[in-house]
């Protein structure tokens, strides 16, 4: 019977890494499986902490949505468990976005905890992923394309005029270079998830293509393993055969079917992952149960790129936000909605015309969620929930006109309505301040001659 | 001909963001039989998932079967990156809903 790799390494040659967290700080580890892990002998520990999903807000408007007590939660157990084991510990991504604030954030996090627990003095490396606008409309200027990703178009001056912030997506090369400078703990900035994981075992001799299919498959933790579990910890060892997860909470195991079906999560093909310096083919991947919890995978092909292309990523303010909401029980109000959304936002036009703010009815009940994707739109609910938003320059506008076309559907003028006391419900009667609105604005990419043109690396002593 | 819903014969039905601009979705099959009368049917082919969302075959810039995981998966671009204003579905993970009760034709 095969032994777990839970228990004994599988070959002379391995690298094994424990990843506690898909998204560190989002949603606090688990303690029970990474104090599992820990018991596993790992040579690293590393976690990503970044994430797109969250949105465009935190981006443009430097903050993090995670909250500073959960960052702090992760990053502590992190900490405290690689310094006992004497083995290092990676995070890229810090902070959801990777910003530098974020950076610097996470590095303050370290600093204090290390204080606070007195550890021994350690090294403690950091980068920066942030590309001033200045660099980029430069590149611009001197006929450099900044490509389109996803079917986008080549970014523009207006586009990038309406930027906030933009930062690089690192590949594998700053991590290593903090490696290469002996550091024991590395705060990544804006960074490729499997980068966190390939930098080590690239650094330690492993082959490029195991290596980055060994952080395309820890990257998530948990995700890869059954039954779902969030934030559960993960032990991946590569060799300079295969890749091997297991699962490190006992109610889990790593299957041929998790482990494939993790392959797939969040990406628009399973068989490629893209990363800063080429990519890997996953079409001829072959997975196999190692032992009961344990999925071992061998095939990956590395295709390195033949020009260095950096992603960027980049968000931009459209306004200030207020929200309200209405609800409608009426059967003729709701057959007419559309009309009374058009009645209100006729109004919203005659006070402040046609343009220089934003309205957007979302319609719950017919298609909220799915919008124009709705198959079932023409059969709404018997009563529908209404969310009005507003988008403005100024929070006194975007009030106003969030309050003009909430209330207004209150005042609508449909032809047979019965009820004549008022349109809609009002769970609330008021309008209520949101964040500020912000877009997407790039999703792109960027010729490089230099890896680490972008990334700024830096290290210090922290600890006692 | 016997009919099931794809709710019956699949493991998993999910879609989640691809990035910014895009929505991808999986339905995971714990059997071969059932993947392959899936796959067989063409109740999630190319023009069959136009047909349930009402978009245009220029939106789908994805489309596998991807057998080791038993697995068809296809991804839709947006009209609007995720968590514009106006967009309901931030992390796209709400799209799949039409897909549980798509009838699937034939014998396994």
């Amino acid at each position: 019977m095969t032994v777990s790799i839970a228990h004994q390494r599988s070959a002379n040659r391995t690298l094994r890494i424990v990843c506690p967290n898909g998204h560190l700080g989002f949603a606090p580890i688990k303690p029970d499986s990474f104090a599992n892990g820990l018991t596993c002998e790992p040579d690293l520990i590393c976690a990503d902490s970044g994430s797109c999903d969250i949105g465009p807000g935190p981006l443009g408007s430097d903050t993090s949505s995670s909250p500073l007590a959960w960052q702090t939660h992760d990053l502590e157990l992190m900490l405290l468990g690689a310094r006992r084991l004497g083995v290092p510990m990676i995070v890229g991504s810090a902070g959801d976005t990777g910003s530098n604030s974020r950076v610097d954030l996470f590095v303050r996090i370290i600093q204090d905890l290390a204080r606070k627990h007195a550890l021994p003095k350690f090294r403690l490396g950091w980068f920066y992923s942030e590309v001033p606008k200045t660099l980029i409309s430069e590149t611009m200027a001197a006929g450099g394309a900044i490509e389109g990703l996803d079917g986008r178009a080549p970014l523009d001056p207006e586009t990038l005029a309406a930027t906030d912030r933009v930062v690089a997506v690192a590949g594998v090369h700053p991590f290593m270079a903090l490696l290469d400078q002996g550091a024991d703990v590395i705060i990544g900035g804006r960074s490729s998830d499997c980068a966190i994981f390939a930098a080590p075992a690239l650094r330690a001799g492993f082959p490029e293509a195991l290596a980055y299919y060994y952080g395309k498959v820890l990257e998530c933790a948990s995700f890869c393993a059954e039954p779902y579990a969030g934030k559960e910890s993960v032990l991946g060892e590569i060799t300079m055969e295969d890749v091997k997860v297991t699962a490190l909470l006992p109610e889990q195991r790593c299957t041929i079917a998790s482990v494939a079906g993790h392959a797939m999560y969040e990406r628009t093909n399973p068989y490629f992952e893209h990363f800063l310096g080429g990519h890997i083919d996953m079409s001829e991947c072959a997975y196999e149960q190692y032992d009961e919890r344990t999925c071992r995978i061998t095939g990956p092909r590395f295709v390195p790129a033949a020009d260095l292309r950096v992603k960027l990523e980049g968000a931009g303010k459209l306004g200030e936000r207020y929200v309200g909401m209405v609800g409608v029980r009426d059967p003729y109000t709701i057959a007419n909605i559309d009309a009374v959304i058009a009645w209100a936002r006729r109004q919203a036009c005659e006070r402040f015309g046609e343009t220089g703010y934003e309205l957007h009815y979302s319609v719950y009940g017919r298609d909220g969620v799915m919008g124009a994707l709705e198959p079932l739109r023409d059969k709404p609910g018997h009563e529908l929930c209404i969310v009005v938003q507003s988008i403005a320059p100024s929070r006194e506008m975007a009030e106003e006109v969030c309050m003009i076309g909430l209330r207004q559907m209150f005042y609508a003028r449909l032809p047979q309505v019965k009820g004549t006391a008022g349109g809609v419900a009002f769970a609330l009667d008021e309008v209520l301040a949101a964040s500020p609105a912000y877009r997407w604005t790039i999703n792109h990419a960027m010729r490089v001659s230099d890896p680490m043109a972008l990334f700024e690396t830096a290290m210090m002593e922290a600890g006692v | 001909m016997a009919k099931r819903k794809l709710f019956d014969l699949a493991k998993t039905i999910r879609s989640k963001n691809a990035g910014v601009d895009r929505i991808t979705f999986d339905v995971i099959f714990t059997d071969r039989a059932s993947y392959d009368l899936v796959c067989r049917s063409g109740a999630l082919s190319r023009e069959s998932v136009c047909r349930i969302f009402g978009i245009p075959s220029t939106r789908i810039t994805d489309h596998v079967h991807f057998d080791p995981a038993l697995a068809i998966k296809f991804t839709i671009s947006r009209t609007m990156p995720s968590g514009s204003p106006g967009d309901g579905d931030i992390f796209g993970s709400q799209q799949y809903g039409p897909l549980l009760d798509v009838e699937v034709a034939g014998a396994i």
